[in-house]
């Protein structure tokens, strides 16, 4: 039940994308179709997920017991940085069908903030281990469907009359407003 | 300042660790990448239009090298002279491309055609058509909001004064976006050098047909009878013509004469030849 409450809370109360507005690079950049955008979210979900699991272990195994808390970040970065590269060369090398599916979002998710803040907020909330792997599925499943909506009403857009000061980037954002504005009715319903 | 040193020494060691670790996996896992792979992409237009059946210029250079089976004649827009160009650099032999042309199979112009009700939402012929299936009585007919035009990458087309698609030869690569977008699949692609072309697309039955637009193709199959090669065919209450017996066997065509509504006509000629002469005055061709 804890996990269940904790994993609804990533995805819906706590979204990332939308109420705590982190990974708006890719929110913005890869929203333009639903495919590519729920492709993207899948490789978040995974790249999360992997990242911080290895980030909790090099937390609680090197950074706690050495007293050297204060390089967490910059230890994360150097980590999921790496930790990217090593799953794309392993990806192209050996499920090339995979990686014509993700390959281009891997790069671009290599040092993105949703992938690091996601690490970062397990070890100051000081979730187990089993914990931070669920709250990173949960985090990545609701970058997912923030992205997946976002493209939805960015397809719908194209066929709107938008002006033209407004065209492109410019409604995205309003409509992301929007967005984060319904997701904002969720806030309050789980506390973790 | 014990802190410090421990501090310098985890980052040197992470750092070193990730850095090796990198670099390993660079060797170990090494995908070569055929130089090849980029001289064939640069030969291609890159209108990224996805004609040749791949999701871009890229993907179709990747095919095209790394797959004995990926004829190098895929590229339309490019013509022959990209297709030789892949076939050299592949070593593949270049069958000839058939060039093709983007064709408005509609001639329901604003007096032609019959409206059910106004239209007044957005101009796009997609969200049109998701309003009971457009403004037009005829639910198979261009709907002229120019969707098409907008998606032309080569600017072929243009929105004539009738309210229908214009397409202009000398631009036209016959890519075939045109095609993809048009949500009645008004537009088709035929070959350059067609005799003859149906400039409808209604499937409805003559009366049907003929209430709703006055150049409807009624279905009545008087082309199919003077068409001595049998190159036409009645589908769905539609005449077709088949371009290969068309194309081969007819000099002299005059299964178009009778047609009563004027529905079947001259197609546009070989645009090399510079003749493109319309003989149903159709603006559309």
């Amino acid at each position: 039940m804890e996990y269940l409450t904790l994993f609804i809370s990533a995805v819906i109360v706590n979204n990332f994308v939308l109420t705590r507005f982190l990974g708006l690079c890719i929110f913005f950049g890869v929203s333009k179709n639903v495919n590519a955008s729920f492709g993207m979210g899948m490789a978040v979900t995974a790249v999360m997920t992997i990242s911080s699991l290895l980030a909790w272990l090099v937390y609680n195994f090197v950074l706690l017991r050495l007293n050297l808390t204060f390089l967490t970040t910059i230890v994360f970065v150097l980590l999921i940085a790496s930790t990217v590269q090593l799953l794309e060369m392993v990806i192209k090398k050996h499920v090339p069908t995979l990686y014509n599916m993700w390959g281009i979002y891997l790069m671009l998710i290599a040092v993105n903030c949703v992938v690091l803040g996601v690490p970062l907020i397990n070890v100051e909330s000081n979730y187990t281990f089993s914990k931070s792997i669920v709250h990173a599925i949960g985090s990545g499943v609701g970058f997912g469907v923030a992205i997946v909506l976002m493209a939805s009403l960015r397809e719908k857009l194209r066929l709107a009359d938008v002006p033209k000061s407004l065209d492109g980037l410019g409604i995205a954002f309003i409509l992301a407003g929007m967005l984060a504005l319904s997701f904002l009715g969720f806030s309050g319903m789980i506390s973790i | 300042m014990q802190i410090a040193i421990m501090a310098l020494l985890v980052m040197v060691l992470t750092g070193l660790i990730f850095g090796l670790v990198l670099a390993f996996a660079n060797k170990k896992f090494a995908v070569e990448v055929n130089p090849l792979i980029h001289l064939v992409e640069d030969v291609l237009p890159k209108g990224q239009c996805g004609s040749c059946g791949y999701a871009g210029c890229m993907a179709y250079a990747e095919a095209v090298v790394l797959n004995p089976d990926v004829p190098p004649n895929l590229c339309i827009p490019g013509k022959e002279a990209v297709a030789k160009m892949v076939g050299e650099l592949t070593g593949k032999t270049a069958a000839a491309v058939e060039p093709r042309i983007a064709h408005v199979r509609c001639s329901g112009s604003v007096e032609n055609a019959v409206t059910k009700y106004q239209y007044a939402g957005v101009q796009d012929c997609v969200a049109a058509n998701l309003l009971q299936g457009g403004q037009k009585s005829c639910q198979y007919g261009c709907l002229g909001f120019g969707t098409c035009v907008k998606n032309c990458p080569f600017g072929a087309l243009t929105m004539g004064p009738n309210g229908l698609p214009h397409v202009d030869p000398d631009k036209c690569t016959g890519c075939g976006k045109c095609e993809t977008v048009c949500p009645k699949g008004v537009i088709t692609m035929q070959p350059i050098g067609a005799k003859v072309s149906v400039n409808c697309n209604s499937k409805d039955r003559g009366a049907v047909a003929k209430k709703n637009c006055s150049v409807a193709c009624i279905g009545c199959g008087l082309c199919k009878k003077n068409c001595q090669y049998g190159a036409i065919t009645l589908v769905n209450n539609l005449a077709v013509v088949d371009y290969k017996i068309c194309m081969d066997k007819c000099d002299n065509p005059t299964c178009f004469a009778k047609c009563p509504t004027g529905a079947i006509g001259l197609a546009v000629r070989d645009k090399y030849i510079g003749n493109a002469v319309n003989v149903a005055g159709n603006v559309a061709v």
